[in-house]
C-alpha cells in the first residue's frame, strides 16, 4: 500500500525508469559519434562500388574460369601449409600448458599469474605475420620461420584460453585431492586437468583450425607454404591461378573444420 | 602431553573479519579408536572446526593447536610445513563427496595411494597390481567394487560418498573427519553410509569424528558427542544424555532444526508460499 502512493497518479513508469533512458540515449549517441569520426579515416566510399560496378566486373570475370594446370604444386604447397599448422599448434600446446597454469590465480599466487598473463599477452598481441617477417630474418625463408611464428602467437592465445577453463573449475574435487595427502603437483594432475581436459581438447583443436588459414598468410611474407604461391600469382596478375589456389585453400580449410568439428564432439 | 591420543585441539579460535567468532577457544581431545559425532545448527563452525584439523584453514595467530597422533598440524596459526604428508593419516569426507567426476571410480579410489608412491609414478598414473588390488578391497568393503570402471559422475549421492570413503580407507587414515557426510542424502543411504563408517571404526580401530545436522544419528551411532553453538563447545558427554530437554537449554528455539527431519519437511510444507507454489501443480494432477 505504501508503495502503490509513491508513484504519482497517472505515472506509467515506476520512479528512476526516465534515468536510464536517458543514459541509454547518450550511449546510442556516442556511438553513432565514434562511426562517423570513423567514416573520415577508413576512406568510406560506398557510392564508389555502384560507380565501378562495370570495372569490378570485368575484375572479377579474369577469375573465371580458375586455371588448374598447376594444381600440383599448389597442393604440395597446400600440404606443406598444413605441416607448419600442424607443427606450430603442437609446440604451442605443449607451451600453453604450464604457462596457462601459471597464470590461473586459482593455482598461482599473484606475483606469478601476473607477469605470466602480461607475458602471454606479448606473444598474443603481435600478429603471426609480423613475427613470420623477424623469424625470416632470424632463421632464412622458408617453413620453419611460418612454424616459429604460429607457435609464439598460439602459445599466447591458447595459454589464455586454458587459464579460462582452470579459473572455471570446480573446487571441490581438488580439495577431495588435497586431503589425501597429495602434493601440489598431483593436485593439478588429478584434481585440475580431468575437469578442463574437454575444454583444453576444444580450444587447441580450434586453434589448429585458425592456424591452417594463418599459415596460408604468414607463407606470404616469404615463411613457406601455399601464401608464397598465392603472393607470386596475385603479383603477376594471374588471377585465373589465383582463383585456383583460392579455391584449394577453401576446401582444405572447409574441411579441416568439418573434421575437427566431429572430433571436438568426442571429447564433450 | 598429547599422551596417546588420536587428535587434540587446543584453544583453537578463528574469526573471518566479522564480530562474531567462527570458533572460539575449542578444545577437544579423542582417544585412538573412538567414535565421536560433533553436532550443531548451521553455521555454529563443524565445518570450520574439522577444516582446522586437516589443515585446510589456519585459526587466528597466535591461537591454539591441532595435533593429530603425535604430528602437528598447526600451531599458533601456522600450519604446519608438512602438512601435506600428515594429511595422509587425515581422511576427509566431505558433505558434496568432492569425487573428481571425469575420472573413474577405481581412479578416484587409487588417489589415497598419492603420498606413498613415488612422484613420476603418480604423474604418469602407473600404480601396481598390489595397489590396485587393495582400492578393490576398499571398494569391496564399502560394498560397490561393482562399479570400479564407472565413471564417478555417474553415480548415485550415496555411491559417490562410498568412493569417498574407500578412498580413506586407501589412503589408510588413521582418523576419519566426516563433514555432514549424509547432509547430502536420501534417508536409506544416509543410514547406510554411518552404517559403513561405524564398521570401519569398529573393525580397523580408525578413529571417526562426524559431524552431522540431526541429533538422532548422533545418539544411535555414538557413544559421544560434542555439541558447538556459535564456535564453542557447550557440550562433550555421552549422547544418550542428549535429551529433547538439554537441546532446549543448549539451542534455544534452533533445536527444531536438529532434531528430526520430518518436523523440518513439515515445517516447509505448510509454509504458506511454499504451499501456493505447489497449489497448481495439484490442481492439474
Amino acid at each position: 500500500m505504501t508503495a502503490a502512493t509513491t508513484i504519482p497518479d497517472g505515472a506509467l513508469a515506476p520512479p528512476g525508469e526516465g534515468k536510464r533512458t536517458l543514459v541509454q540515449a547518450i550511449g546510442w549517441a556516442a556511438f553513432a559519434l565514434v562511426l562517423l569520426w570513423a567514416w573520415k579515416g577508413a576512406d568510406m566510399r560506398p557510392l564508389d562500388l555502384w560507380k565501378d560496378s562495370g570495372n569490378m566486373k570485368t575484375f572479377l570475370a579474369e577469375f573465371f574460369p580458375p586455371d588448374f594446370r598447376e594444381w600440383k604444386s599448389y597442393l604440395r604447397e597446400m600440404v606443406v601449409t598444413l605441416h607448419i599448422a600442424v607443427w606450430g599448434t603442437v609446440l604451442a600446446i605443449v607451451c600453453a600448458v604450464p604457462f596457462g597454469l601459471l597464470s590461473s590465480s586459482n593455482i598461482v599466487p599473484i606475483w606469478v599469474y601476473q607477469p605470466v598473463r602480461r607475458l602471454m599477452d606479448a606473444c598474443r598481441a603481435i600478429n603471426e605475420m609480423v613475427f613470420a617477417m623477424l623469424f625470416i630474418v632470424a632463421v632464412g625463408l622458408g617453413p620453419f620461420a611460418g612454424v616459429l611464428a604460429l607457435w609464439i602467437h598460439t602459445t599466447g592465445t591458447l595459454a589464455k584460453l586454458f587459464s579460462e577453463a582452470v579459473e572455471a573449475i570446480d573446487p571441490r574435487p581438488v580439495e577431495g585431492v588435497r586431503a589425501t595427502g597429495a602434493s601440489a603437483l598431483e593436485e593439478i594432475f588429478y584434481g585440475v586437468i580431468p575437469q578442463v581436459m574437454p575444454l583444453w581438447i576444444s580450444y587447441s583443436l580450434y586453434r589448429f583450425e585458425s592456424n591452417v588459414r594463418s599459415a596460408s598468410v604468414v607463407g606470404m611474407v616469404g615463411a613457406g607454404g601455399i601464401g608464397v604461391i598465392l603472393y607470386e600469382v596475385i603479383r603477376g596478375f594471374e588471377y585465373a591461378q589465383t582463383c585456383a589456389v583460392m579455391l584449394i585453400i577453401i576446401t582444405f580449410v572447409s574441411t579441416i573444420d568439418l573434421v575437427s568439428a566431429r572430433f571436438r564432439k568426442l571429447f564433450i | 602431553m598429547t599422551s596417546g591420543a588420536a587428535l587434540s585441539v587446543e584453544g583453537l579460535s578463528k574469526s573471518f573479519g566479522g564480530a562474531q567468532k567462527a570458533l572460539s577457544g575449542v578444545r577437544l581431545a579423542m582417544r585412538p579408536g573412538e567414535m565421536v559425532a560433533l553436532i550443531g545448527a548451521s553455521g555454529s563452525g563443524k565445518s570450520t572446526l574439522l577444516r582446522h584439523i586437516s589443515g585446510f584453514v589456519a585459526a587466528d595467530p597466535g591461537s591454539g593447536a591441532v595435533r593429530v597422533g603425535d604430528h602437528e598440524i598447526q600451531a599458533g596459526g601456522r600450519i604446519a610445513r608438512n602438512v601435506r604428508e600428515q594429511r595422509a593419516d587425515v581422511g576427509f569426507i566431505f558433505q558434496q563427496f568432492n569425487l573428481v567426476g571425469r575420472l573413474t571410480v577405481m581412479t578416484n579410489v587409487l588417489m589415497g595411494q598419492l603420498p606413498r608412491i613415488p612422484t613420476w609414478r603418480s604423474l604418469v598414473a602407473r600404480f601396481t597390481r598390489e595397489e590396485k588390488a587393495e582400492a578393490w578391497r576398499a571398494l569391496k568393503s564399502v560394498g560397490i567394487e561393482g562399479i570400479a570402471w564407472q565413471r564417478a559422475s555417474t553415480l548415485s549421492g550415496g555411491q559417490q560418498q562410498r568412493v569417498a570413503i574407500a578412498r580413506a580407507l586407501v589412503q589408510r587414515a588413521r582418523i576419519i573427519l566426516a563433514d555432514e557426510p549424509i547432509a547430502s542424502l536420501d534417508p536409506e543411504s544416509a543410514r547406510n553410509v554411518m552404517e559403513i563408517l561405524a564398521r570401519i571404526n569398529r573393525e580397523h580401530g580408525i578413529t571417526v569424528l562426524v559431524s552431522l545436522h540431526q541429533v538422532q544419528f548422533a545418539r544411535r551411532y555414538c557413544t559421544r558427542t560434542v555439541a558447538l553453538r556459535l564456535g564453542e563447545v557447550v557440550y562433550d558427554g555421552p549422547s544418550a544424555d542428549l535429551d529433547a530437554g538439554m537441546l532446549r537449554r543448549l539451542y534455544g528455539a534452533a533445536v527444531e532444526e536438529m532434531l528430526d527431519g520430518t518436523e523440518t519437511i513439515d515445517a516447509v510444507m505448510n509454509d504458506p508460499v511454499v504451499a501456493a507454489a505447489l497449489a497448481p501443480a495439484a490442481a492439474s494432477a
